[in-house]
C-alpha cells in the first residue's frame, strides 16, 4: 500500500478572524497518509485554528485545504467525515457510552448488527469493554478520554483530529494515555493530527511534529530531528533545555564557525548563520557539554558552580560560563568522582558540531 | 463482626452518635433560626390563608346556626311528605328570634342561593308573622304563601342542615345536587364556569407553546453571542419586565385597539381596508398578545441558563462525527436543554393559569379566565365561600400539573437558574 505523501495537504492556508491580525500566515503543510503529526506550539500560535480549520469548524480566509486530493474548504464539517476528540471530551451527556458511540454509526445508517460489531471492537481497543451502559458521568476522565478516542474511531475514520486530549488528565495518567493512543495508531494505521502545547507529550507520540509560533511552522520534522538539529532558536528554545550564547559572527569556514562573545570566542556549527558579522544565538544542549572533558574537544572553558540542584537520577549544576550565569548541565549521579561543589571553578567542553549558531533572538 | 461494631465510642467513652449530634446541635439551633423568619413569615402569610380559604370554601355553618331547631326537628323528616307540625313549629321559633335580631334578611340571601323564591316568601312571612297565634304553624305558615306548602322549598332548607358542604365546589364546575342528593349539571344555557375553566388551560396552554417558540431561538442567541452583544440582548430581556406590569399592559391597549398602531399599518400597507378594522383588543387574541410578551422572561431565562452551560463543542462533535446541523441539534443539542424547556413551561404555565390582570384590562368578555371570575366573587357578589373554592380548585389544577410533569420529566430534572 502506497501511502499518499500529501494525504492532508495545507495550501497557503492564511486565517484572520478580525480582518486586522493574521492568526495563520501562509501555511505549507503535507500530512503523510497514517502518519501521526503533531502541531506543537505556545498558546496563540495558530495550531488549534489550523486543526479547526480541518475539522470545518472554522474556514480559511485565504488558500486551500486538501484532504485525500479534494479541496474541502466548502464541505461542512458533518461531510467531511473526519473523526475528532474534543479537549473536554465532548461526550453526549445523555447518552450512555454505547449511545454515543452508536451516534456516529446511526447517521450513517449502518445496520444494528454491524454497528454491534464496530462498537464492541473501538470499546476493546481502549480496553472498556462492559462500560457501554454506563453514563460518561459515571466514568473516571480517563475512561471518558478513552470513550472519546473510541468514538472517533468507530466509523473508521481516514483521519481523526485531536485537540489537546489529554489536558485534562493528570501527569501519570497523562503519560499511560499517550502510549495506549500511540499503539491504537500504531495498530489501526489511521492519519493523527493531533494539537498539544506539551513537548514531551509531542515527542513521545508523533512520527512529525510541526512546531507553530506566531501563525507559521518553524520547524516541521521528526521528533530526534527537532530537538537534536533545531533550526531556528525558537524550536531550540521551545524543544527541550538550551544553553545559549549570544555573540557575533568573527570567521565562517570549513563547516565550522567562529563566534566573538562579549569577552571570548567559541567554536559553532553554522547553520542560519551566512557570513562574517552575522549577529547569531548559538544553541547548546545541556547534556551535549561534559565536565573535565577527556575526549579531544574543540570548545573547552572554565566557569564557576553557581548552584546544584539534586535530581534523583541526576544533578543540574548552574554555572557561570563565559559570561553567562544561566548555563545549565546535566550531571548523571553516577559520575560521583566529579568535583561538584558550589563555587568551585571547573573545565567545561562540548564540540563545535553540537553549538548550533542560529538565528539571533 | 456487625454487632460488635455496632456502637462505635469516642475516646472519652461517650457514643459516636450521641457525640455528633451534640456536636453539630449548635450548628443546627443557628441554621434554624436563620431561617426561622422566613418560615414564620411563609406561615403566616401562605399556609394560614390557605387553611382559612380552605375553611371558607366548605364552611356552611350561618344556617346551620341561624335554625339550629328547626334542623334537629328535620332529623326526624324523610323528606319526601310536607314535615309536620314540629317542624314548622321549630322554624317558627327560630324565624322569630332571627326577626329579633334583625337577620332574617341574610336568611333570606342564603336560602336563596340554594333555591330561587326564598326570598320574597320570607318577606312575606315575616310581615305576616307578627299576627300569627299560638299552636298551628303548619296551618298558618302554609297560608302565607303557597311556596311554604310546597315541599321542594323545605328539602332546600334541609339541604342547608350540614355545617360543611362541598356545594361550592360543584358550582365552580357548573353542577348541583338537586331536591334528590344527586349531583347533575346546570342546564346548558346557564354554564359558565367550565368553558372559563377550558378557555384557562387553553389561553394558558397556548401562552405556553407561543413563549417557548419565541424563546428558544432567543435564549440560543443569549447563550452563544459573544459577552457584549448578549449583555445587550439580556438588557432588551428584561427591560419589559423591570416596567410595571400595568404599563405594559395599557402599552398594548394602545398598540392593538382598532385606532391603534398596529391595525393603522396594517391599513397603510394594504392588508385590511379601513373599515374593516380586525378586533385586536377585548378578546382572546388580546389576551395571547398580551400574556405572551409578559411571560417571555419566565420562559426565556431558564432556558438561558441551561443553554449557558452546554458545551459548543458537544455540537460539534455531533457534527463531525456525521450529523447533519439538524440531527446534531435534535439528537444532541435539544435534549441537553429539556430541564429549562420543563422549568420554563411550567413557569409560564402556571402563572398564566392564574393570571388577572391583563386578562381582565385586554381580554374583554371572551379572553378573561378564571381568575377574573374569582375576583369578581371577591369584589363584586361577595361569595367569598365560592371564590375560595375556586380558588383552591384553581391550586389544585396547578399541582396536579405539578405532579404530572414530575411523572413525566422528573422535578429534579428541572433548572430554573
Amino acid at each position: 500500500m502506497a501511502s499518499k505523501k500529501d494525504f492532508v495537504k495545507f495550501d497557503k492556508v492564511d486565517k484572520s478572524y478580525d480582518g486586522k491580525i493574521l492568526v495563520v500566515k501562509d501555511l505549507q503543510l503535507d500530512i503523510e497518509e497514517g502518519e501521526f503529526v503533531t502541531m506543537l506550539g505556545p498558546s496563540g500560535s495558530g495550531k488549534t485554528t489550523c486543526l479547526m480549520m480541518l475539522a470545518g469548524f472554522e474556514t480559511p480566509t485565504n488558500g486551500e485545504i486538501y484532504l485525500d486530493g479534494n479541496a474541502i474548504s466548502s464541505i461542512p464539517p458533518h461531510k467531511r467525515g473526519i473523526g475528532m476528540v474534543f479537549q473536554n471530551y465532548a461526550l453526549f451527556p445523555h447518552m450512555t457510552v454505547y449511545e454515543n458511540l452508536a451516534f456516529p454509526l446511526r447517521v450513517r445508517k449502518i445496520p444494528k448488527d454491524e454497528a454491534d460489531k464496530k462498537i464492541d471492537k473501538a470499546l476493546s481497543m481502549v480496553s472498556l469493554q462492559g462500560f457501554a451502559q454506563r453514563m460518561p458521568g459515571q466514568l473516571s476522565g480517563g475512561q471518558q478520554q478513552r470513550v472519546a478516542v473510541a468514538r472517533s474511531l468507530v466509523f473508521d475514520p481516514q483521519l481523526v483530529l485531536m485537540d489537546e486530549p489529554l489536558g485534562a488528565l493528570d501527569k501519570n495518567l497523562r503519560e499511560s494515555m499517550q502510549y495506549e493512543i500511540k499503539h491504537i495508531h500504531e495498530s489501526i494505521g489511521v492519519t493523527v493530527v493531533y494539537v498539544t502545547h506539551d513537548q514531551s507529550e509531542a515527542l513521545t507520540m508523533s512520527n512529525r511534529i510541526a512546531v507553530f509560533n506566531d501563525g507559521k511552522v518553524q520547524q516541521l520534522s521528526s521528533p530526534d530531528e527537532l530537538y537534536e538539529k533545531p533550526v531556528n532558536s525558537f524550536v531550540a528554545e521551545f524543544i527541550g533545555e538550551n544553553n545559549t550564547f549570544a555573540g557575533e559572527v568573527s570567521d565562517i569556514s570549513g563547516g565550522k564557525c567562529k563566534v566573538k562573545l562579549a569577552n571570548a570566542e567559541i567554536l559553532a556549527n553554522p547553520i542560519s548563520v551566512k557570513g562574517k558579522g552575522d549577529k547569531t544565538t548559538v544553541s547548546l544542549r545541556p547534556e551535549r557539554a561534559l565536565i573535565n572533558p577527556n575526549d579531544k574537544m574543540d570548545n573547552v572553558h572554565n566557569g564557576k558552580i553557581e548552584e546544584v540542584i539534586y535530581h534523583g537520577d541526576h544533578t543540574r549544576v548552574r554555572i557561570n560560563l563565559l559570561g553567562n550565569s544561566e548555563f545549565i548541565l546535566k550531571v548523571p549521579n553516577s559520575s560521583s568522582n566529579l568535583d561538584i561543589k558550589l563555587g568551585n571553578e571547573i573545565k567545561i567542553g562540548w564540540n563545535s558540531e553540537d553549538a548550533r549558531a542560529l538565528d539571533p533572538k | 463482626m456487625s454487632s460488635e461494631t455496632k456502637q462505635i465510642l469516642t475516646t472519652d467513652g461517650i457514643p459516636l452518635e450521641v457525640s455528633l449530634k451534640k456536636a453539630e446541635r449548635r450548628n443546627k439551633i443557628k441554621a434554624f433560626l436563620l431561617v426561622a423568619p422566613l418560615l414564620l413569615f411563609i406561615i403566616i402569610t401562605y399556609v394560614f390563608p390557605i387553611g382559612d380559604m380552605l375553611m371558607r370554601s366548605v364552611d356552611d355553618k350561618m344556617v346551620t346556626e341561624m335554625l339550629p331547631k328547626t334542623f334537629k326537628a328535620m332529623e326526624k323528616w324523610d323528606g319526601k311528605e310536607l314535615p309536620d307540625e314540629e317542624v314548622f313549629a321549630a322554624f317558627h321559633s327560630d324565624f322569630t328570634k332571627l326577626v329579633d335580631e334583625k337577620r332574617e334578611g341574610k336568611l333570606s340571601t342564603q336560602l336563596n342561593y340554594t333555591k330561587n323564591g326564598f326570598k320574597s316568601i320570607i318577606k312575606k312571612l315575616r310581615r305576616k308573622s307578627k299576627s300569627f297565634e299560638e299552636g298551628n304553624y303548619k296551618e298558618q305558615i302554609m297560608a302565607v304563601h303557597k311556596r311554604w306548602a310546597n315541599v321542594e322549598y323545605w328539602q332546600a332548607i334541609k339541604r342547608r342542615a350540614p355545617a360543611y358542604t362541598g356545594q361550592k365546589y360543584l358550582k365552580g364546575i357548573d353542577m348541583f345536587k338537586n331536591e334528590n342528593g344527586e349531583i347533575v349539571s346546570v342546564p346548558e344555557d346557564r354554564r359558565i364556569h367550565r368553558v372559563l375553566w377550558l378557555r384557562t388551560l387553553e389561553i394558558a396552554f397556548f401562552v405556553t407553546v407561543f413563549c417557548f417558540l419565541m424563546a428558544y431561538p432567543i435564549a440560543h442567541l443569549l447563550a452563544t453571542l459573544p459577552m457584549k452583544y448578549s449583555n445587550l440582548l439580556m438588557i432588551c430581556v428584561l427591560l419589559p419586565f423591570w416596567t410595571s406590569l400595568l404599563v405594559r399592559t395599557a402599552s398594548w391597549m394602545i398598540l392593538l385597539q382598532q385606532q391603534g398602531l398596529v391595525n393603522d399599518f396594517f391599513v397603510g400597507i394594504g392588508l385590511v381596508a379601513d373599515d374593516n378594522r380586525p378586533e385586536m383588543m377585548f378578546n382572546k387574541t388580546g389576551s395571547y398578545v398580551a400574556m405572551t410578551q409578559i411571560l417571555l422572561p419566565f420562559m426565556v431565562l431558564p432556558l438561558y441558563s441551561v443553554m449557558k452551560t452546554i458545551s459548543p463543542s458537544l455540537m460539534r462533535a455531533g457534527k463531525s462525527l456525521g450529523g447533519t446541523p439538524f440531527v446534531a441539534f435534535w439528537k444532541v443539542y435539544f435534549p441537553l436543554t429539556i430541564p429549562g424547556i420543563g422549568a420554563g413551561c411550567l413557569l409560564v404555565f402556571i402563572l398564566a393559569i392564574g393570571y388577572y390582570i391583563t386578562p381582565a384590562l385586554v381580554g374583554g368578555a371572551s379572553g378573561t379566565l378564571i381568575s377574573n371570575q374569582i375576583a369578581f366573587h371577591m369584589k363584586s357578589t361577595l361569595d367569598w365561600s365560592f371564590a375560595s373554592a375556586m380558588g383552591l380548585m384553581l391550586l389544585t389544577g396547578v399541582l396536579a400539573i405539578y405532579w404530572v410533569y414530575n411523572k413525566l420529566v422528573g422535578i429534579d430534572n428541572i433548572k430554573l437558574g
